[in-house]
């Protein structure tokens, strides 16, 4: 079970880390939206004769019965609470390379899910509407964490994209089967990268399954290669966002890293065409030993790939070098620019009670945990907190009972990343960033004479047009 | 992609480009132009003009709204700067001088190139061969016709799932587990660098041979019997047969078959786009799915002046192509 140590280190890393580097790390909108008040305009509250249909993103695809029936039941509870709103779910993944495609083809459902580093773009480009209006009816208004509010905020100070959950470090996840066949101690997981070294080839050899893995499709490769980068002390933009700075120690040390589990040890399996969804598959299914993704993953892998619990293990991934850091990221909500007002004032409403209300708002927070564990689904996966610390650390008393989630078998991580420093993701042409990076990734995996000097130095020349093109 | 390119998959091109119709058939379509009768609307309307604009009426708007208007929206935002919400900038040539210097063009064509040979290496004999052997058994042949053309039934994107799932790398995957009973393998499939090509052709030409396989099964029934009859008065075995009557009376198809074989080949996009995303290592980054990561490939990508400019240039070479390629062969295929 949570301990206050941990819930006091959420807090703090919510409250310190995230603060200090978010902050730091604006976007190429500059950093003028602070300087900027939100608009006092009050928005249209929903006629409660009023129909409105609203599409809502729903669960991963292929997500379990039981998932679907918990959210099926969040529905029918928010439409007796509004009985004038249909609620429509619709099954989602945001990809890199399909979100676009979805937003010109107007498939995307009226409130969806977009990470972060994406917030600002859209809104320069006018593709989600502004919420401000909307956001100022809810109660806690004024309580969110402000460094993580700012990724939603437009040039006039106006909140589009409003924080709603998912708010991550990236860990280090491990199959806790695998690390006792192969004679390790699930207790103590690695926390250096030699060790992880060292464990893989272990698992490797005594099992046959992959003892490391690593994603490398659709703009991850880039994304988690960043994140190693991170954790070695490098960055791959430079501090002003204007310059990639890719072949910079950290990446082709976390490169060589890579190298050498695949082609010295071979321990990393014979699968390299991994993404966020197919590896979490391959992980819940024992194929993968060890592998990186952000800290919350753990609720996908129960609601979408059936894992069994006793196999899962959640440790700090290794920092090593100065300036080391974790990255970090979320997820936010935002409403289509083609909303009705009548659309907005029910999205504002279903934002409330589906992704927030239960932050704030005791009842909210016991029916909500009522309803996930009804289903089984995971209740207390270790999260960031999106609004104050006290907020948060009142809301972990309040579904206390009801956590089912393993804590213990995270208390690896749970217990030191409130040491950590957070870093967040590459500020400009971020999704461009990555994509230089995957076919690096994918060239360490599968070609054996991968120079690694020469494909950053390529890699760094196409970051660099995308960055000109985007500032 | 097998020579049933003649027939491409329609999910094999993104929405917006207009290449295939460039130097497909639809420009020859409308009313027959009236000859030889002073030109007013009273005599146009008297000989029956209007019914005619009628009755092609409908094959005009569908050609104009889905392949005509986006081929001329292609070409002007092929010099424009836009995110189809804010109003669209002039830019002259930069998007085709960004696309021209793009460090991945190189390995697209060459990717694209190596494909399309490929294709015709394993695709293009395959259903030409089978459909010579269908056509001279003499039972069970609607049963073969039924075989060869089911691929074509399965919906591209759950054909192209299905084999990902028999290309699974590891030592358990369907292939390797094959392959395991000869003690070969196991390979890695699409997770390596040189055989990720050559596994796509294979699943292209397998879910496209039996378009191609029928094609030629109709034009095999149009050659008379009296040559084959000839033939063999004249001592001719079975190859002979093939290669002095079947293939000349097939050469009208075989040049047809053979360029739409290039342009679809040249527009793959299925395969790497389901199969590998372009990996591993870019190889097998093909130039329709370097237009499609322009135009949606980034999450903010949406940069549709270059991917129209990619568009314009590819559609600009497979058009010259197809004219040199009808010049030099029409008067061979009128031999």
């Amino acid at each position: 079970m949570k301990s206050p140590r941990i819930t006091l280190a959420f807090t703090l890393v919510g409250a310190l880390a995230l603060g200090g580097t978010l902050a730091a790390c604006s976007s190429d909108s500059g950093s003028t939206d602070g300087d900027k008040s939100p608009s006092a305009t009050a928005a249209p509250t929903l006629d409660p004769n009023t129909k409105v249909t609203l599409n809502v993103v729903g669960l991963l695809p292929g997500s379990t019965k039981e998932a679907q029936q918990a959210l099926a039941d969040e529905v029918t509870e928010f439409q007796t609470e509004n009985p004038n709103i249909t609620v429509k779910t619709q099954d989602y993944e945001w990809k890199a390379t399909t979100f676009a495609a979805d937003l010109a083809g107007g498939t995307l459902p009226t409130v969806f899910e977009i990470p972060f580093t994406d917030a600002k773009t859209l809104i320069a480009n006018q593709q989600i509407v502004d919420m401000q209006g909307y956001l100022n009816q809810l109660p806690y208004a004024a309580d969110f964490n402000k460094n993580l509010l700012q990724y939603g905020t437009g040039q006039d100070g106006d909140v589009y994209a409003i924080p709603a959950k998912s708010i991550y470090a990236v860990g280090l996840h491990y199959n806790r089967d695998l690390f006792t066949q192969a004679g390790l101690d699930p207790d103590k997981p690695p926390t250096s990268w030699d060790e992880i070294r060292t464990d893989a080839k272990a698992i490797a050899d005594k099992t046959g399954q992959a003892g490391f893995a690593q994603m490398s499709q659709s703009g991850t490769g880039g994304w988690q290669l960043t994140v190693d980068t991170y954790a070695r002390g490098g960055r791959v933009e430079s501090e002003d966002g204007k310059t990639a700075t890719l072949t910079n120690d950290g990446t082709k040390a976390a490169l060589q890293f890579l190298k050498d589990l695949r082609w010295t040890d071979n321990s990393m399996g014979q699968n390299f065409n991994y993404d966020w969804g197919t590896i979490n598959q391959a992980f819940a299914a024992g194929k993968i030993g060890m592998y990186t993704s952000g800290q919350d993953v753990y609720t996908s892998l129960v609601q979408t790939n059936n894992i069994d619990p006793k196999m899962y293990g959640l440790t700090m991934i290794p920092l090593e070098g100065d300036d080391s850091g974790v990255l970090g990221g979320g997820t936010m909500a935002a409403v289509s620019s083609k909303a009705t007002d009548d659309e907005k004032a029910a999205a504002i409403k279903w934002i409330d009670f589906h992704y927030l209300r239960k932050y704030t708002n005791e009842q909210a927070a016991v029916k909500n945990a009522q309803t996930q564990v009804a289903s089984k689904q995971p209740v207390g996966t270790p999260e960031l907190p999106i609004f104050t610390q006290a907020q948060y650390e009142k809301y972990q008393t309040w579904i206390k009972p009801y956590v089912n989630v393993p804590l213990d078998q995270m208390t690896s991580f749970t217990s030191k990343i409130f040491d950590a420093k957070l870093v967040n993701e590459p500020a400009v042409a971020t999704q461009d960033v990555y994509a230089a990076l995957d076919p690096v990734v994918q060239a360490v995996l599968t070609k054996k004479d991968a120079d690694i000097d020469k494909l950053l130095t390529d890699a760094t020349t196409k970051a660099q047009r995308a960055i000109d093109s985007a500032s | 992609m097998s020579a049933a390119s003649a027939l491409p998959r329609s999910s094999d091109r993104p929405a917006d480009d207009g290449p295939a119709e460039v130097a497909g058939p639809a420009g020859r379509s409308g009313p027959p132009p009236e000859r030889r009768v002073r030109r007013n609307p009273v005599t146009w309307v008297r000989r029956g003009g209007l019914s005619t604009l009628v009755f092609a009426l409908p094959v005009l708007v569908v050609f104009g709204v889905f392949s005509w208007w986006p081929i001329v929206r292609s070409v002007v935002m092929s010099f424009q700067k836009t995110n189809l919400v804010a109003p669209a900038t002039w830019v002259g040539w930069d998007n085709f001088q960004y696309v021209l210097t793009d460090p991945d063009l190189p390995t697209a064509i060459r990717n694209t190139l190596y494909f399309a040979l490929l294709a015709l290496v394993i695709g293009f004999p395959i259903p030409l061969v089978a459909a010579v052997l269908m056509s001279s058994v003499k039972r069970l042949k609607g049963l073969y016709s039924v075989l060869a053309y089911l691929p074509v039934v399965v919906p591209p994107v759950v054909a192209v799932l299905l084999w990902k799932f028999f290309y699974d790398g590891s030592a358990d995957g369907v292939f390797n587990t094959i392959l395991g009973w000869v003690n070969l393998g196991p390979y890695a499939w699409l997770s390596s660098p040189t055989l990720a090509m050559p596994s796509l052709v294979v699943e292209a030409t397998w879910a496209a041979a039996g378009g191609t396989v029928i094609i030629y099964l109709a034009a095999l029934i149009g050659v008379p019997g009296e040559l084959y009859d000839a033939a063999e008065v004249d001592g001719a075995g079975i190859w002979q047969k093939v290669w002095h009557v079947t293939m000349p009376q097939l050469r009208g198809v075989l040049f047809i078959t053979f360029i739409l074989q290039i342009i679809g080949t040249v527009q793959v996009f299925l395969e790497p786009y389901l199969f590998t995303g372009g990996g591993p290592a870019n190889a097998t980054l093909t130039i329709l799915l370097m237009i499609y990561n322009y135009a949606f490939g980034r999450s903010l990508g949406g940069d549709y002046g270059a991917a129209t400019a990619l568009s314009v240039m590819l559609a600009a070479f497979l058009a010259i192509l197809s004219l040199v390629y009808f010049k030099l062969t029409s008067s061979w295929s009128k031999s």
